[in-house]
């Protein structure tokens, strides 16, 4: 399980990132690794070139604007977590983010890492949805802002160009009451369902390709989950609607 | 002799160097060997048509390249290790395959290189055309046998053995209520975290083939490659050194690796290693617990047994090399700690186009008990009578001693079960559990077992004083973690009068010493453990015979005690051990360290040659023990548990385990062993499972997906221990090393059916399985 | 990069992990691998004095930073760190393969928790698998391994380390020094 070859480059600057995906073919951005590097290691992604950007300098800030917390793309999970802004300004975020994983993989993950890379299973994307914030993608060709509802096009795929890169996630402040909750196999595994909810906006995770914002007087209407190992579609569907119960309990 | 250190908790002395980094596992040996990897099958059942290595080989930085038609051993079958008379259709693999791969992660090509990247690069480079064969994958299905894994293997069906005590037939159609159930065990893995890898040198200079391996058992590699190679043994060494885990898969031999490797070592002449990845470790290592059994039991009224009959088929995978050892010990386990007056088990080993099974800690054992305790449930729910009170009522009694079964074990010898309490186990363990907890969805889980430990046929040990007063001792068997430097150690040292620390221990290196079978089925202690005794007892008698000479004392009259060999009750006349061992070893030229005591022009305390007929020099000696029968273990386990009516996940409120494993060498090391077994026992019941889907692709071949439990899904468990010894062995021990994960699942089956109200009659469970089988009810 | 306190410099290849880097370019085979996709925790080491898989990092990554492998909590013939005579005192190893593992990761679990409660010390542990102990040996190493650690108000532990092991990881606001 080592990772079959391909051309390695770090940029020091965005704008040497950008011009490197903008002619690349066939790159993948690295940052944090915990998601990309298991794939290389298991051979299931085969990039012809990796950008790592980890040495670009000023990129890792979070910092509060527009009533919301903007969290650049190199600020680690940890570093959210244990932030007093965030906490004050998103504590649904902060919530959300002591449910990725474990620490130690939140000490190199990062909030547009795992925004990028779109598993339906995972927290963040339906914590950016559920409050209606957005990402800020830059390339070559400029900056454009892309709404959580059309950033996440399907399993892991997200509308990010291939010569985008994820710069900026801007989450608003959280509502009262807010909740997430999920239904792991184990602590800190990927979620079998997962609810998170902002005052009535309800969006709901590992049931969908995506995930998905659902009506709070009928949130698993026309879900159809799949199925895997560990929960058929019917198991997922009676999990989320259990864990939908909760997140309005509280 | 003291017992100082015999049932202490003696902290261990082999963490300093582990807990440094300073571990020495295989892998972390390179002095510059090449790297390796193996192109295995993606086909759960195919023939092979062709095999095109060409562009493999050509790849800069590779060494080799193997198929079969490379190896001069390439068409022999890897040998069947325990043959028996009733497996009359065993079958191995060859070292690579070449015509047919019979399951998923079948070796087919060695490639040796550089690194292990390269060496995977070129790999992917490898073409093998494969056709596609019908595949059976469920034992089920392998029994019915529209298809067949072997071709010359009729009903797929490798062997059959039924046995009988009494008379089932008869005794069945008289009894007052009969029952019929139906039980399923889905496979599983041992997972050690230190995955196997294998590191060799040839040296052509001394003609001398040495061989680091992550095995439990180096003496067999060892003799395996001399047959194979056809070197002389003693050209031949085989080290285990630290072993991040055995669990049972490590002593399956000889993984083709561990041929391979030690080959392109001798070809290349350069040393060669191989480790697995995670990923092919799930294929490629041997895996267990597939059984699907039929039960007809008949009983009284009163919940008493009075006719057991068993028929269960077990799921063989592709190949055959461990013989028929895991449904033997089923099948002799059944009647665990229970009277069953008539007895009857058949069994048939079944091929099925997945990994082979061979002993994964518990061996068949945890099968035993979830048929026999899930079926004393059954009795109990028919009778409405309390699930403990017919455990109490069907239990062997105390004065029952040596009880026979009436089936044969897995050394060929006859179960008989040599000393025991069972009563007082269940006692105790209902004591330790306490009363129920309040709230809803609880269920209690109880569950006696024994378990039959330290077969043969031996294993020995070397035990030496050094001039400096050190003690260095050595067995053939390896270990994988379980204490044995400490708890070797604490024998030699009671024997000896010697502190702890003073004594070294080496174990799994046939440089250090050549005879053993090998560390699995919970026999180290017995085997070892005993051998160290002989041996030690032997070193101390050699050296009150030479104090003796020297104090002008009569040998029975010393004792030794500090270090020392001094008369018993005048401690101050006495002499060092240190300067006995310089005795012991006439000597012409002095070197230091006290030896001048030894050389010709000082005082003889005998005439004669300084070594008389029979004597040798050294303060030295090597014991063996062989048991006549297994030393039978017991206990007893007892849990609650809720289940979430919601969510259907399980939270472990109370397990308690209450253990006899003889006479405890050292407490601190069985708890270990205990509270690990039991975590293995949970996750094997309620997270881990090999998804095989219909083709035999393994679904969930990663840590990602095979769900081995963190800390959090482990609850603290309360141990204590009773003591029965073993008249079977001098220490009166017995095995401990698998108690551990025998009862859990029937215990947690037993729980999670109270509270839940559905049946269960299958291992492994989860939420998913729950809600399902709640809604099936419903 | 400073592994242990030690500059070395970056492979050439960039595909080298970090954990094979560690163990057979340098020769620290304290780090062990298990699995290689970030699960068993086997191969944690410290990254700036936090712990991180180093299965899932590129050993070129490393560069500019400072590392810290289980060689480097207490130099050769040094007492043990308060973490691994912890884990001795308590048996929370068996066959020491997941070890350095567990003792990383519980370094930087004090670090940021220097009193955890029985919840912190579970989810603490809970990326690390262990086949041998069940654990309950490890939770109580960890709870004994805070008693042995001195209270971060004094100061962190400097002895034989010069990578201060203990320093928490920086806080979430600003920029980090480059």
């Amino acid at each position: 399980m080592k990772p079959p070859p391909f051309e390695y480059h770090a940029p020091a600057a965005i704008e040497e990132a950008c011009g490197l995906l903008g002619s690349l073919e066939d790159a993948k951005v690295l940052a944090g690794g915990q998601s990309l590097v298991p794939l290389l290691n298991f051979r299931l992604a085969r990039p012809a070139h990796l950008v790592d950007i980890n040495r670009i300098g000023g990129l890792d800030r979070i910092y509060e604007r527009d009533g919301g917390v903007a969290i650049q793309a190199l600020a680690r999970q940890a570093a959210v977590e244990d932030s007093e802004l965030v906490a004050r300004v998103c504590p649904l975020l902060t919530a959300a983010v002591g449910l990725v994983a474990h620490r130690v993989i939140r000490n190199r993950g990062t909030v547009c890492g795992s925004l990028a890379h779109a598993d339906p299973a995972s927290e963040l994307p339906a914590v950016l949805l559920a409050l209606g914030g957005h990402v800020v993608a830059r390339s070559k060709r400029g900056e454009r802002v892309i709404q959580a509802n059309r950033l996440f096009q399907g399993v892991m795929e997200t509308a990010l160009a291939p010569d985008e890169l994820l710069v900026e996630a801007w989450f608003p402040s959280s509502p009262a009451p807010f909740a997430i909750v999920e239904e792991s196999r184990r602590h800190g595994d990927f979620a079998l369902a997962g609810v998170v909810r902002a005052a009535d906006r309800l969006a709901l995770f590992g049931v969908a390709p995506t995930p998905v914002l659902a009506d709070p007087r009928d949130p698993t209407k026309g879900l159809r989950p799949s199925g895997d190992l560990e929960a058929t579609p019917e198991f997922r569907l009676h999990l989320v609607r259990v864990l939908i119960e909760k997140a309005f309990a509280a | 002799m003291t017992t100082r250190w015999f049932g202490a908790r003696v902290q261990r002395v082999e963490d300093d160097r582990l807990l440094r980094g300073h571990g020495r596992f295989t892998d972390d040996i390179d002095d510059g060997a090449l790297e390796s990897c193996i192109v295995r099958s993606p086909f759960a059942h195919a023939r092979i048509r062709s095999i095109d290595v060409t562009a493999a080989r050509a790849m800069p930085g590779v060494a080799a390249v193997y198929t079969a038609a490379d190896l001069p051993f390439g068409q022999t079958d890897l040998p069947i290790l325990i043959p028996h008379p009733n497996l009359t259709h065993g079958r191995t693999q060859r070292c690579l395959a070449s015509e047919v791969v019979r399951y998923v992660g079948e070796a087919v090509v060695f490639v040796v290189a550089e690194s292990r990247s390269v060496a995977e690069d070129a790999a992917e480079l490898v073409q093998v055309e494969y056709e596609p064969l019908p595949v059976v994958i469920t034992p089920e299905s392998a029994a019915l046998a529209e298809h067949l894994v072997h071709d010359d293997v009729p009903g797929n069906v490798a062997a059959e053995l039924i046995q009988e005590a009494g008379a089932v037939e008869a005794a069945l159609a008289a009894s007052p209520r009969r029952k019929s159930l139906h039980f399923r065990f889905e496979r599983g893995a041992a997972c050690p975290m230190e995955g196997r890898a294998v590191w060799a040198r040839w040296s052509a200079a001394e003609h001398r083939l040495t061989v680091y391996d992550s095995t439990q058992s180096p003496t067999s590699i060892r003799g395996g490659l001399a047959v194979l190679f056809g070197l002389p043994e003693s050209n031949v060494e085989v080290i285990a050194p630290d072993v991040g885990g055995g669990f049972g898969p490590k002593i399956m031999l000889f993984y083709p690796d561990e041929l391979l490797v030690p080959f392109a070592a001798l070809k290349l002449g350069r040393p060669v290693k191989w480790t697995e990845d995670r990923q092919e470790h799930f294929t490629a290592v041997n895996q267990e617990r597939g059984q699907v059994h039929e039960v007809e039991v008949g009983f009284d009224d009163d919940g008493k047994l009075i006719a057991l009959d068993v028929d269960f088929i077990h799921d063989g995978g592709a190949y055959t090399p461990y013989g028929i050892i895991l449904p033997i010990i089923t099948a002799a386990q059944v009647p665990g700690p229970y009277r069953v007056p008539n007895y009857r088990v058949r069994f048939r080993d079944v091929y099925t186009n997945a990994t082979p099974t061979s002993p994964y800690r518990g061996a068949g054992r945890p099968h035993a008990c979830f048929v026999m305790e899930r079926t004393l449930d059954a009795i109990a729910a028919e009778l409405g009578l309390d699930r403990t009170e017919v455990r109490r009522r069907n239990l062997i009694e105390p004065d029952q001693f040596p009880y026979e079964v009436g089936v044969v074990w897995q050394d060929g010898n006859q179960v008989v079960y040599d000393s025991g309490d069972y009563p007082a186990l269940v006692e105790r363990a209902l004591e330790m559990l306490g009363p129920r907890p309040e709230g809803d969805h609880i269920g209690m889980g109880l569950s006696p077992y024994v378990e039959g430990t330290g077969v043969g046929p031996y294993e020995g040990a070397h035990v030496q004083v050094l001039v400096s007063g050190k003690v260095v001792a050595a067995t053939g068997i390896p270990n994988q973690g379980q204490g044995h430097a400490t708890v070797w150690a604490q024998i030699v040292a009671d024997q000896l009068g010697v502190d702890v620390s003073d004594v070294e221990v080496s174990s799994g290196d046939t440089r250090r010493f050549q005879w053993g079978v090998g560390t699995f089925a919970s026999r180290a202690a017995i085997m070892a453990g005993n051998a160290m005794a002989v041996a030690a007892g032997m070193v101390a008698e050699k050296a009150k015979h030479i104090a003796a000479e020297h104090l002008e004392a009569d040998p029975a009259d010393l004792e030794l005690a500090g270090g020392r060999v001094r008369v018993k009750g005048s401690p101050d006349r006495g002499i060092p051990l240190a300067a006995v061992a310089v005795l012991s070893n006439p000597m012409r030229y002095a070197f230091g360290g006290g030896t001048e005591a030894a050389t010709q022009f000082a005082a003889k305390p005998r005439p004669g040659p300084p070594l008389l007929e029979g004597e040798r020099p050294g303060l030295e000696a090597t014991g063996y023990f062989s048991p006549v029968g297994s030393a039978w273990a017991a206990g007893c386990h007892a849990a609650y548990v809720r289940v979430d009516p919601k969510t259907y996940r399980l939270e472990i409120l109370k397990y308690v385990v209450v253990h006899d494993c003889g006479r405890l060498i050292n407490p601190l090391v069985v708890e270990g062993q205990i509270e690990g077994g039991v975590a293995q026992g949970i996750g094997g019941a309620f997270y881990e499972r090999l998804a095989y889907d219909d083709e035999g692709q393994l679904r969930n071949a990663s840590f990602m997906e095979f769900l081995m439990p963190y800390a959090t899904e482990i609850p603290a468990i309360e141990i204590d221990h009773i003591e029965t010894p073993s008249p079977l062995n001098p220490l009166g021990i017995k095995g401990a090393g698998e108690a551990g994960v025998i009862p859990v699942g029937a215990v947690l089956a037993s729980a999670i059916e109270e509270a839940t109200g559905v049946p269960i009659t299958e291992m492994p469970l989860s939420p998913l399985k729950l809600f399902e089988l709640v809604r099936a009810q419903s | 990069m400073r592994i242990n306190g030690v500059v070395h410099a970056a492979p050439v290849d960039p595909r080298r992990l970090l954990s094979d880097h560690l163990r057979h370019d340098l020769g620290l085979t304290g780090t062990h691998v298990g699995c290689e996709h970030g699960v068993c925790g086997c191969c944690t080491v410290l990254l700036d004095g936090a712990p991180v898989r180093s299965c899932l990092m590129l050993a070129v990554q490393a560069e500019g930073h400072e590392v810290t492998t289980i060689e480097g909590l207490a130099a050769d013939g040094a007492p043990l760190h308060p973490v691994q005579q912890a884990f001795h005192e308590c048996q929370g190893l068996q066959c020491g393969f997941c070890t350095p593992g567990f003792v990383m990761s519980v370094v930087g679990l004090l670090a940021q928790h220097p009193n955890p409660t029985a919840q912190q010390v579970d989810e603490g542990i809970s990326g690390n698998l262990c086949r041998c102990t069940g654990y309950a040996s490890i939770r109580r190493a960890v709870v004994r391994a805070a008693e042995l650690s001195p209270s971060p108000r004094r100061g962190a532990i400097s002895e034989s380390s010069s990578s201060s092991p203990l320093r928490a990881q920086g806080r979430g606001e600003g920029g980090t020094k480059k």
